[in-house]
């Protein structure tokens, strides 16, 4: 009776989850990857139909073009951030608990701020009438306020705002794990606290590293409203050009092969991630 | 001595970058006048009050609590049974069912918007506001199902085999040991996803972006036709109430220790 029930028990836990996602994460998928063969249609949007045409478009001069701004943007990015967040989260992780809970609240309302928001108010700090240019001419050191934004720079600015705490907390786990003692030896030897930095910390968490800056790279690609409120029509990434296309061009279709191609390249690195961090979990035990 | 200087410089720096943005916004928030001016000009709360009295950004204040109060819903009631079966009998199945849930959320989500704009473009449902909550609820189900499976790993299986030995049936010890045990992990989960969902723009947009004006998408749609303080008081309370939740996690439950922060047995 007990082992009989104890059977079914995990079928019963488990029909409402896989209904849920079967329903709401695998057939939306499924759909949008038919979609991406479908014709397009001006009155009904699309017509259901079996072509490549809309692959096909991915070799035109429109999507090449922004993909190659997207993979520059999302390595430029992901690279700096990396840069930035390292530094500080190791930091962080040698303060006591309780600042370190502080700061994790704060990090953790940048990380939930709306992409509006964050486009918003740095568009404000970038302008000409109320922005940052205003304070360096009262210090004097520029001549007369200057609009910053729209421009590549403001464009960088606000994807590293987004991806700043993201990184953060992605390295968070992997860098509280470093043994305070592997340092304190380096410094027993005669290591001076940066040289323990450059010589003990990062060559021992190299995987984290790259696992994280992979993570960071696919966040960045998902970044949307950011070159819209920051940028101009030449800074439009990958996702920008999906909800265009979705959207006002009313071309589900083309949309619909742009985001199986995003798609695919995201798993793919996201897979690479997980074998790294497997392999890395099998060199320890 | 300079190093220690270094340092605190570094963080500074730091946090000034994190803060400049939410500071502009609180400084714009209490202008007194129609323009956007940085600093302000003159002082005034009554742009706090309009959010209340203007009834187009109230409807999108509440759409957007009522969207991320079901979305958190869904997402739970999805997580638990799945996290908990995943850690009770640890099948294949459910370890897929697993990376199901947690896909989603790493990718750009501009997919997942894209996926739910087809799907109920082609059932016929476009527009409703249902689909907001069930699309956020199903994107976000990464939190939920993250944090309870950190709770029930932290859980001593012992109990369980004690409590069942002792002749209690599967949904006593769940109910009674298990619940109790992994309570704030859930409430975590659930409060991770009504944050993320009430400051969640694409996906809204384009699964009903013009029937159900969410507050992100009503900020966006005012930038474009014309900037007001109220965008900026309505930001100031979104990021409250984000410090609140997560100030709350820090007060009553181990913030670290939710976000990985490892810590040896003891």
């Amino acid at each position: 009776m007990t082992t009989a029930r104890r059977s079914w028990a995990p079928i019963g836990l488990l029909s409402y989850p896989t209904l849920m996602l079967g329903v709401f994460f695998l057939i939306p998928f499924g759909i949008m990857f038919a979609t991406s063969f479908f014709e397009r249609d001006p009155i009904a949007f699309y017509r259901p139909a079996f072509v490549f045409d809309q692959y096909a478009r991915l070799a035109t001069s429109l999507f090449i073009d922004h993909l190659l701004f997207s993979l520059y943007l999302a390595v430029f990015v992901s690279v700096i951030s990396i840069g930035l967040a390292f530094p500080f989260t190791y930091l962080l992780t040698r303060m006591r608990l309780r600042t370190q809970t502080l700061w994790l609240v704060f990090v953790l309302s940048v990380l939930s701020l709306s992409e509006v928001i964050v486009g918003f108010s740095w568009s404000m700090l970038l302008s000409r009438t109320a922005g940052l240019s205003n304070v360096l001419v009262w210090l004097g050191i520029l001549e007369e306020a200057v609009a910053w934004a729209p421009s590549f720079g403001a464009v960088v600015v606000g994807y590293l705002y987004l991806t700043l705490p993201y990184t953060v907390l992605i390295l968070y786990p992997p860098l509280s794990r470093i043994d305070p003692e592997l340092t304190e030896a380096a410094r027993t030897l005669g290591a001076s606290p940066l040289r323990a930095f450059f010589n003990v910390v990062i060559p021992s968490t190299r995987t984290p590293i790259i696992a994280s800056m992979i993570l960071v790279f696919v966040f960045t690609l998902g970044v949307f409203l950011i070159p819209n409120l920051l940028g101009r029509p030449r800074h439009w990434t990958l996702s920008v050009l999906i909800t265009d296309q979705a959207v006002y061009q009313s071309n589900p279709p083309f949309a619909a092969a742009l985001a199986v191609f995003l798609l695919a390249t995201s798993a793919a690195l996201i897979l690479i991630t997980l074998w790294l961090s497997r392999r890395k979990r099998v060199a320890t035990t | 001595m300079i190093q220690r200087s270094l340092i605190i410089l570094f963080m500074t720096v730091i946090a000034a970058f994190l803060i400049a943005p939410i500071i502009i916004v609180l400084g714009i928030s209490v202008n007194d006048g129609r323009q956007l001016y940085f600093p302000p000009e003159g002082f005034s709360l009554h742009w706090y009050q309009a959010m209340a009295t203007e009834s187009d950004w109230r409807a999108s204040i509440e759409y957007s609590l009522l969207i991320a109060a079901v979305a958190g819903l869904v997402a739970v009631s999805v997580a638990l049974p799945l996290a908990y079966a995943l850690w009770r009998y640890g099948m294949l199945y459910a370890k897929i069912l697993f990376g199901f849930g947690v896909t989603p959320f790493m990718l750009p989500p501009v997919i997942t918007a894209l996926g739910f704009m087809t799907f109920w473009a082609t059932t016929g449902n476009y527009g409703q506001i249902e689909n907001v909550m069930i699309a956020h609820g199903m994107f976000l189900v990464t939190l939920p199902l993250m944090t309870i499976a950190l709770g029930l790993e932290s859980t001593d299986r012992s109990v369980v085999e004690a409590a069942r030995t002792m002749g209690a049936s599967e949904s006593t010890v769940f109910r009674t040991i298990i619940l109790p045990l992994i309570r704030p992990y859930i409430i975590s989960g659930y409060a991770f996803v009504f944050v993320l969902s009430l400051n969640e723009y694409i996906i809204a947009f384009m699964v009903a972006g013009f029937t159900v004006e969410t507050l992100p998408i009503r900020i966006f749609n005012s930038l474009r036709y014309g900037y007001t303080p109220l965008m900026a008081a309505v930001a100031v309370l979104f990021v409250a109430i984000a410090v609140v939740v997560f100030g709350l996690f820090a007060r009553f439950g181990n913030l670290p220790r939710l976000l990985g922060r490892w810590e040896p047995d003891k």
